[in-house]
């Protein structure tokens, strides 16, 4: 029963660690699909973070640091796609720079406005997302296997796990069932076909980085507003990086997503988890190698061995029209 | 005569300096196929991305059905019932067939009903015009010519009564290029109007009823094409008299340069490309190569240059053997005085972002010549690059323009100029005019006839029988990876014909 309980619990820290992963992941999926690579996941998140903790600080609510979260994100998104579209810039080097701007700029505010070296004020209960524990949780937890099943990992979360993990069949609804998902898997693969069908490609991508702004900005907030109470300098630690892995680990598939960052984050857990524990056989491991172990995985899975992992075919490459 | 589909009146559209069209006068009738011909960047693709929508002409009106006509986009152009089918096409490979002719076109914002519609509309348009395609195919995975059909659809299903083909036969074969002129006959009698820009004579003749020519960015003549011919449409096109048929003097033919004794090539998948062939070329001949496309003409080419590593076989130059199964590289045989002009010039010819001047001492950038010390000599390589671009006619005669600027024909200038001014005693040269323009034609021909008199050994590789005909002293047959003839020049084209398409070769066997 230890053993079951114990993997419950690396479970559930599974869903709560993948959840940033998956919303950044969905985030680039949407301005990928549309071709603009996205490296600036990370530094959205970011700003996302400090602008919600910020906010919800200041005002004493969870709901008004969300939308200043997202506000922020969609106006890093915006930026990028001014660079990227509008004046047809290099997508890395916007994206790199948005990252720095935002590592650079929250920690100066931070400092700035509320003088705690960097950090947000601790949220008080109110200006966070609490847990939502579902009805008859308390009474089925005493029943064995579904109880804790029902209790851990399905019932006792915060409404952005569940936008989150709702977020996969309605991206892909919207995807490959609406005809914005139509247009903006065009827009990635073959821009001039979709010029020459009389939809503005500008516009079409504008609208796809609004869509990773919001995911963004959400992906922030739950950093700073559900698994912190705060933000923290430089909080997201590589995660928009992660994502941008697993977006090619999925070959850019909303569900293969939902996938690729729960093994992703049941990576990071079972690392917090075997921290100092003795591996059966192996024995000790150090705390570092298991917290390598992500990375490690990322570059094993890049270097090929998922296959061949074909980008939307105008991914990177500013639309101009020929002469 | 009927009334006009299509009025274009005074028609101006610069480009920076550049004027692509300069008042352009141009009515098409309604119910007909009309031609519009002209050398690459005559201006007629221009024309038609104005009349579609893509660019906005400086001044001038346009007519649809008699009505004046604003437009501004592309969704404009659709709208007034005017649909075109691009060069490139405009398809997404990775799309249905069903989800591209939709896109831009669908019904509301969710897909289920715009998919029903267009399966339906399909089968419609399938029926009528005899237009086959499996709806639910992947494009990429449909061949080129279901491609275009795919395109035609889709203007079709947008209700275009004026359908604007750019350039359609420049990626089909013969057989499915006639299939498209079956369609588009079929398309007429229906009433539709058809625009087709070539500049390829041949099919001006078979297809359209009405030709325009145009030169220079200027409308030059419109003819009724029953009343006109080839002749005097080329004459028209390049503004003077054009040899179709370059004179030329009996070869004298001299000491064998390049001897290729049973040579064997295999391709990447390990299937036998060149089997066994043997040939001798002289000096001051011209050989040519005919063949369908994709049997073995490539791959030979590429195991001579040094390109690709034959199998077996034993080949000398100058009557010093090469050892073309693995140490021959392509830098040894240049400065062994073979030289090579490749069949794509876009992959292997050229490196298009370079500029003329850097394109034109490319492979030869080790000489002497442009060097000073370990550094390149620049101002020896500008004036050289003059030299070649005043000697071919390279336009625009601008050595430090990136070569991706240049027309297709200027392109193979490039080439050909840089491998023929290094004096080579043998040259290899493959698809010599393939995309370039009759003016060009013309002139590259004649320059491959003087390398000739001058007593080199030339080699010519080519898939448009004419050229062969037109140029070579000796033509060899490849069919199926071998040399199943060799005719004089005067050879008939039939005669060619059934050799190419390997009847002789198959009867021989039995």
């Amino acid at each position: 029963m230890d053993t079951f309980n114990a993997i419950i619990q690396v479970l559930d820290s599974t869903i709560r660690l993948s959840v940033p992963l998956l919303l950044a992941c969905l985030a680039g999926l949407y301005s990928e699909r549309a071709g603009i690579f996205d490296i600036g996941l990370e530094g959205k998140m970011l700003v996302g973070a400090f602008a919600g903790a910020s906010a919800a600080a200041v005002f004493h609510s969870a709901l008004i640091g969300l939308g200043m979260a997202i506000l922020i994100s969609v106006a890093f998104a915006l930026v990028h796609g001014f660079a990227s579209i509008t004046h047809r810039g290099n997508q890395i080097v916007s994206g790199v720079a948005i990252n720095f701007i935002a590592a650079g700029s929250t920690i100066i505010l931070g400092q700035a406005w509320f003088q705690q070296g960097g950090r947000t004020p601790a949220l008080q209960p109110g200006e966070r997302f609490e847990a939502i524990n579902w009805p008859g949780a308390d009474a089925m937890r005493d029943v064995p296997i579904i109880g804790p099943i029902y209790d851990e990992l399905i019932s006792g979360h915060s409404i952005l796990v569940y936008f989150a993990f709702a977020m996969v069949p309605i991206t892909w609804w919207v995807l490959f069932r609406t005809r914005f998902g139509l247009r903006l898997r065009a827009v990635g693969e073959n821009p001039a076909a979709v010029d020459t069908a009389g939809i503005s490609v500008a516009w079409l991508r504008y609208r796809a980085l609004i869509c990773t702004g919001i995911l963004t900005g959400v992906a922030g907030a739950y950093l700073s507003m559900v698994q912190n109470g705060g933000f923290v300098k430089d909080m997201t630690a590589g995660k928009g990086y992660i994502a941008l892995a697993a977006l090619i680990f999925a070959k850019w598939k909303p569900v293969n997503a939902m996938f690729a960052c729960l093994l992703f984050g049941f990576l990071d857990a079972a690392a917090i988890r075997l921290q100092g524990s003795p591996l059966p056989i192996i024995g000790k491991v150090p705390v570092q190698f298991m917290q390598a172990l992500p990375y490690v995985l990322t570059v094993i899975l890049l270097a090929g061995f998922i296959g061949k992992a074909i980008p939307p075919r105008a991914g990177g490459v500013p639309y101009v029209k020929e002469r | 005569m009927a009334q006009a589909a299509i009025e274009l009146i005074g028609i101006n559209k610069s480009f920076g300096a550049v004027r692509a069209n300069r008042d352009i006068n141009l009515q098409v009738a309604r119910g007909t196929i009309h031609g519009i011909v002209g050398e690459n960047g005559a201006g007629k693709s221009t024309l038609m991305s104005i009349l579609y929508g893509f660019y906005q002409a400086d001044s001038g009106e346009i007519h649809v059905g008699g009505k004046p006509a604003s437009i501004h986009t592309s969704n404009d152009a659709i709208a007034l019932g005017i649909g075109m089918v691009h060069q490139h096409f405009m398809l997404v490979d990775n799309f249905t067939v069903l989800e591209n002719i939709i896109l831009g076109a669908e019904t509301d914002a969710l897909l289920k009903s715009s998919i029903a519609k267009a399966r339906s509309e399909l089968d419609r348009l399938e029926r009528e015009y005899g237009l086959e395609v499996d709806p639910d195919a992947v494009i990429e995975e449909l061949p080129v010519g279901l491609q275009q059909r795919v395109e035609i659809l889709k203007a079709l299903y947008r209700g275009a009564e004026i359908l604007i083909l750019d350039e359609p036969t420049g990626v089909l074969t013969p057989a499915e290029a006639d299939h498209l002129f079956r369609i588009l006959k079929q398309l007429k009698e229906q009433g539709k109007t058809i625009v087709l820009i070539t500049h390829k004579l041949r099919e001006i003749m078979a297809i359209t009823d009405t030709v325009s020519v145009m030169r220079q960015g200027t409308m030059v003549a419109t003819r009724v094409t029953k009343e006109t011919t080839v002749g005097e449409l080329a004459e028209l096109m390049v503004g003077r008299r054009v040899l179709l048929r370059v004179e030329k003097g009996e070869s004298e033919a001299g000491a064998i340069k390049l001897s290729v004794k049973n040579l064997t090539v295999k391709d990447s998948r390990g299937v036998t490309m060149v089997d066994n062939v043997s040939f001798d070329v002289r000096g001051g001949e011209i050989v040519g190569i005919a063949g369908v496309a994709g049997n073995g003409q490539s791959e030979l080419l590429e195991a001579i240059s040094g390109i690709r590593h034959a199998v077996s076989g034993e080949v000398t130059l100058d009557g010093k053997p090469i050892d073309l199964t693995g140490k021959a590289d392509p830098g040894e045989l240049r400065d062994r005085g073979l030289a090579h002009v490749p069949e794509d010039r876009h992959h292997v010819g050229l490196v298009l972002a370079f500029e003329e001047n850097e394109n034109s001492i490319l492979g030869y950038h080790d000489d002497e010549r442009y060097l000073k010390g370990p550094f390149l000599n620049v101002d020896a390589i500008m004036a050289d690059a003059k030299e070649k671009i005043e000697k071919y006619d390279i336009r625009p005669g601008n050595p430090r323009l990136r070569t991706a600027n240049f027309s297709g024909g200027n392109q193979q200038k490039i080439v050909l100029a840089r491998e023929m001014e290094q004096d080579p005693g043998v040259l290899i040269v493959g698809q010599p005019t393939r995309g370039v323009d009759v003016g060009a034609i013309e002139f590259i021909h004649k320059r491959l006839i003087a390398m000739r008199d001058q007593g080199k050994a030339v080699l010519v590789v080519s898939v448009e029988l004419d050229e062969i005909r037109s140029l070579s002293d000796r033509i060899l047959v490849m069919f199926a990876g071998r040399v199943v003839g060799e005719r004089g020049p005067d050879a008939t084209e039939g005669e060619l014909g059934l050799l190419m398409a390997g009847v002789e070769h198959q009867e021989a066997a039995q």
